[in-house]
């Protein structure tokens, strides 16, 4: 679709991610929701998500996926997951499997709930109780055994960081104990609460290099059983993600107050004013609204991305983590090395080489309590 | 990461497993291939080839549906390549493979 005026084409939508509810009985480290998320608890109605639904497929929304928070937690996920698969979405379920029961897969089944990808419960503690294989174990495993039995593949995301990682052996044992299909070792990227606690979460090269070993091992071993990914916190490359695909390129986020981002993260910039689904068609939020607008294309670039050959590719990383790292969401993702803040990535990642690091603050977990003192500062 | 595939033979039935959709796009014009957290255009030639596959033809007969579709089109090897492609990707499996 061909806006008056603008340089580049700006196409659907493709990938529509709902973030039903900040509610998550987790309190996991590296949450990527905000550490504000108690100043937006104020949830939609099931009416609202699904005009919100038909609106976007109307321009062109394909995928669907249903996040949070933990989306269980909404009783109305059965009946928005048939309504987005009445409208002809793929629907998938972004989950940790807690609250999960046999009726209320069923039904998501019945209701024709395409995929499922289960996320490893992670707190220090019920890391601790995973791996000497107690009743954590047991409930994740009646998770995945009901997963398969209404014919979905267990798809397991597993997010690595420091505090984890060296355990790396015990984890692949327990994926494959879990039978999974698919493994995602996701190094975390730093957003959100993995942000706020970067210094006790991002791995030394070491240990990232020991954890690939591992992986490839497990790989020789599982062949074909299990398919492995293995993602590399991006602190540890010299050139950035092409981020979403590019701002508003074809990622649609809703986060669980109504407000509408290009990713899930942008809510922490400022000087953005993000639209809200209540006062504004899908339509116009994404093709007109000025927050939609701001880094499209390439003209907002500075240097070194303004004349650099590869901004076609990676769009200058990521803004938000040129914001968290360098101030500025309009500088070049400090991740390059081209950028000349780059020396920021690189402190960390000195700092994280030595055996023991001495963060600043202690690890703070998510929840509302700590949400909130953080909120007020 | 495609996994390597091996020789495809005309005997072979594919299909598109349960966790791939094809569907047509009105927003796009075009057919595509949804399967987890992705998706895929098709064109015109992947879309005919896909509408094929349904887990009852056998490889040489999509080739001779094809074949009377586009009369005087030698698309075998096209066909076959296509077939091969979409299954290391794993857009398609082989029944009893």
């Amino acid at each position: 679709m061909q806006e008056a005026g603008s340089k580049s084409r700006v196409s659907s939508p493709l990938w529509l991610l709902l973030e039903l509810t900040y509610r998550c009985p987790l309190h996991c480290v590296y949450c990527s929701n905000p550490v504000n998320y108690t100043r937006h608890m104020n949830e939609l109605s099931t009416e609202t998500w699904m005009r919100v639904m038909r609106e976007a497929r109307e321009i062109g929304a394909a995928q669907l996926g249903f996040s949070g928070g933990e989306p269980l937690m909404r009783d109305d996920l059965e009946v928005l997951v048939k309504e987005a698969r009445s409208l002809g979405f793929y629907t998938n379920l972004i989950t940790s499997g807690v609250g999960l029961n046999e009726k209320r897969i069923a039904t998501l089944r019945e209701n024709g709930l395409d995929h499922i990808q289960l996320s490893f419960q992670d707190s220090t503690r019920e890391l601790n109780d995973f791996l000497s294989h107690t009743k954590t174990f047991e409930l994740k495993l009646n998770i995945a055994r009901m997963v398969k039995r209404q014919g979905y593949p267990i798809v397991l995301n597993v997010v690595l960081h420091r505090q984890n990682i060296d355990h790396i052996e015990q984890i692949l044992d327990m994926a494959e104990r879990l039978e999974v299909d698919y493994l995602e070792l996701a190094n975390t990227q730093y957003y959100g609460w993995a942000f706020l606690n970067r210094e006790h979460l991002l791995p030394s090269r070491e240990q990232i290099a020991r954890a690939e070993e591992a992986t490839a091992r497990f790989r020789e071993r599982v062949r074909e059983r299990i398919r492995v990914f293995f993602v590399v916190p991006d602190y540890y490359e010299e050139r950035p993600k092409p981020c979403m695909n590019g701002w508003g390129a074809v990622f649609l986020a809703i986060g669980a107050d109504g407000v509408a981002l290009p990713c899930h993260q942008a809510r922490m910039l400022p000087g953005i004013d993000f639209p809200h689904v209540d006062k504004a068609s899908i339509r116009w939020i994404w093709y007109e609204s000025p927050a939609f607008n701001r880094f499209r294309g390439f003209d907002w670039m500075g240097e070194p991305c303004r004349s650099c050959p590869e901004r076609f590719k990676d769009f200058g990383g990521c803004r938000c983590q040129a914001f968290l790292v360098t101030g500025d969401p309009a500088n070049t993702d400090p991740v390059c090395s081209l950028s000349p803040m780059h020396y920021k990535i690189l402190k960390a990642v000195e700092r994280a080489q030595r055996q023991t690091p001495r963060p600043e603050r202690p690890l703070m977990f998510r929840d509302d309590r700590n949400s909130r003192e953080l909120s007020s500062r | 990461m495609p996994q390597t595939t091996a020789e495809l033979a005309p005997g072979d039935v594919p299909f598109i497993p349960a966790r791939c959709r094809m569907q047509w796009e009105p927003a796009q014009q075009s057919y595509v291939l949804l399967f987890p957290e992705g998706m895929v255009k098709l064109s015109e030639t992947a879309a005919e080839i896909m509408k094929r596959v349904d887990g009852a033809n056998t490889v040489d007969a999509i080739v001779r549906s094809l074949e009377q579709a586009y009369p005087g089109a030698d698309l075998r090897a096209d066909v076959v390549e296509f077939l091969k492609t979409s299954h290391a990707r794993g857009w398609i499996k082989i029944q009893g493979k």
